[in-house]
């Protein structure tokens, strides 16, 4: 089959610049299919530092982190086809974008996946009431005043305690806007604890658990929501009803990764992450097509997206080059504590180092991570604290795992 | 003798510093993954800075706004001053990343740079 390209990379974030860029480096011909009009994914709304610090420790904000690769990427050969929506990808490789040319098709000897998240909206979480103007979702309100110069409102209530809305909390604080509170159904805290100290307590921001918006209240524009606490299983307690005035309601409620295309390629997807099944190098289970990124599972950190997007270049130029052999895989099992991990599957004999990346189910003050390989226990880690809103990596290396697997969990075990 | 918690920002560990103190000044601290955890919290309980982000409005550019930063910390009471100054600025496309927006901001000793490249609309 004649290719247009040896590898194609759909999106132009962090992800698909840092596997274009990697992917290059074996000298292979690469594209990058990215619909926005310029490349940097949703870093270029994301103004605010904390980017960096792992991958060039350095403190960077969302745009400078995104023009280092810009920059990286336009110094090498690599095409770059901007205002171009990708369609649909066949099982066999062949990609349908559109841009003001028409229709494009092109055949690519490896496609890696890199289309980022959307955030959860409320539809996706059913809150009742009317349908007034001035309900958005904390992304859409970052983009409105990080590169519209539009204003969401004048006072805001915010749904949720992701890390999206902790920043815009204090975005919209220091341009004027009143932030009346942060309520979250859990009773924890979504978003790292760095932001809900410096985004909320900096600015004396109330940030209320177990407590959620059970009504909104506006005929053309948002005039009051109605917010109650909540019990264990999450339903509202009656009697602990707050009605509270404000022309903006703020929705803070988690990201999805975007696999629309992917699943009328015939992906198949983790139920728990939304992104798609994969095995260590990032291959899903269709051949030579890859996945990282947000669009793989939702990260909190671009230092992860950007390590874990040049394994997929790698991966896939491997695979152009007819370096990737079929291993026997075996499934990596969460266990107990552990909501996911990613990859899915791995060899069931390992010869080089497997990042294994995982997200715990609660809070846990103390425990250990402990791995167990054919029903023995391998490793037991030292006692530390774990969050849902940090992702943690365990290295999988030859020297943990010397014998042939059969089967593979991780779980963390508390310490009481 | 008075004890203060603090959770470090420097880095999304966000460890939480258990601190004593006598006469204003720190005698132990537990809990810091790393030694920066130690200057953070000497910085946070003597004159806590903040780095600051924002945006201003840019004349001819492929957008209407400019992502730019303090390029160094600020102290922290006086961001709200800042935010009127950066609020107050416009700026004309082309833009490139790290050039200086506003010099010596307020007399803080610290600049406003640019955060991104911006070429002008043709
Ligand atoms: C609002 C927000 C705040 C964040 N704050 C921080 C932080 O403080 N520190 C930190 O380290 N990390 C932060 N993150 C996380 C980090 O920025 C993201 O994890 C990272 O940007 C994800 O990169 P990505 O390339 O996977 O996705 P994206 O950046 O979303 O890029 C996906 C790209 O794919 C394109 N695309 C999608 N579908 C198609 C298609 N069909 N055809 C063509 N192109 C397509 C999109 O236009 C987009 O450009 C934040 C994330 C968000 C959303
Ligand atoms: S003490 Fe060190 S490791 Fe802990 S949050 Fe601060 S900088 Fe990070």
């Amino acid at each position: 089959m004649e290719f247009n390209y040896d590898v194609v990379v759909v999106g132009g974030g962090p992800a698909g610049l840092g596997a274009a860029a990697k992917a290059k480096e074996s000298g292979l011909k690469v594209a990058i299919l990215e619909r926005n009009f310029e490349l940097g994914g949703i870093l270029n709304q994301c103004i605010h530092s904390g980017f960096g610090l792992g991958y060039f420790g350095e403190d960077l904000t969302g745009p400078e982190y995104s023009e280092r690769f810009i920059d990286l990427i336009n110094e090498q050969d690599i095409e770059i086809l901007l205002n171009t929506m990708v369609i649909e990808i066949t099982s066999d490789r062949e990609i349908t974008a559109v841009n003001k040319n028409g229709l494009l098709k092109i055949k690519a000897g490896a496609i890696i996946l890199a289309m980022g998240c959307r955030e959860r909206t409320r539809g996706a979480i059913k809150i009742p009431g009317s349908r007034p103007s001035g309900v958005f979702t904390a992304g859409q309100a970052q983009r409105y005043m990080n590169l519209e110069n539009l204003k969401p409102g004048k006072k805001v209530v915010i749904l949720g305690s992701g890390d999206i809305g902790l920043i815009m909390a204090r975005r919209m604080t220091l341009e004027g806007i009143k932030v009346l509170g942060v309520y979250e159904l859990m009773p924890y805290a979504n978003g790292l604890q760095r932001n809900i100290k410096q985004c909320l307590d900096d600015f004396k921001i109330p940030l209320h658990l177990s407590t959620t918006v059970i009504d909104i209240i506006g005929k053309n524009r948002l005039e009051a929501v109605i917010v109650a606490q909540v019990d264990e299983k999450g339903n509202p307690i009656e009697g602990t009803e707050e009605k509270i005035e404000c022309d903006t309601l703020l929705l803070s409620t988690g990201l999805i990764p975007e696999n629309e295309l992917s699943v009328k390629t015939g992906i198949i997807l983790n139920k728990l992450t939304n992104g798609p099944l994969v095995n260590a190098n990032l291959e899903t289970n269709i051949r030579g097509i890859f996945a990282c990124g947000n669009a793989l599972h939702v990260h909190d950190l671009v230092d992860y997206v950007t390590k874990e997007a040049e394994l997929a270049g790698q991966k896939a130029a491997d695979f152009v080059r007819g370096k990737t052999s079929l291993s026997e895989n075996i499934e990596v099992t969460p266990g107990e504590n552990v909501r996911y991990t990613v990859p899915n599957y791995i060899p069931t004999h390992i010869d080089g180092a497997i990042k294994l990346y995982f997200r715990v189910t609660k809070p846990i003050e103390s425990g250990r991570i402990v791995v167990k390989a054919n029903g023995k226990t391998i490793f037991t880690g030292k006692e530390d604290a774990f969050k849902p809103s940090e992702m943690m990596i365990f290295y999988l290396t030859p020297k943990v795992v010397a014998e042939n697997l059969s089967d593979l969990t991780v779980a963390i075990k508390e310490e009481k | 003798m008075n004890s203060e918690i603090l959770v470090c920002i420097i880095c999304p560990k966000a460890c939480i510093l258990n601190i004593e103190m006598e006469n204003e000044k720190i005698i132990s601290i537990l809990g810091n993954k790393c030694k920066r955890g130690v200057d953070y919290a000497e910085k946070e309980l003597t004159n806590p800075e903040r780095a600051l982000s924002s945006t201003v409005l840019i004349k001819g550019g492929v957008l209407p706004l400019l992502p730019v930063r303090s390029s160094k910390a600020l102290p922290k009471d006086s961001l709200i001053k800042v935010m009127e100054v950066i609020d107050k600025t416009e700026v004309v496309a082309p833009v490139k990343i790290g050039d200086i927006i506003v010099k010596n901001v307020s007399n803080l000793g610290v600049d406003i740079i640019a955060s991104r490249s911006m070429r002008k609309v043709i």
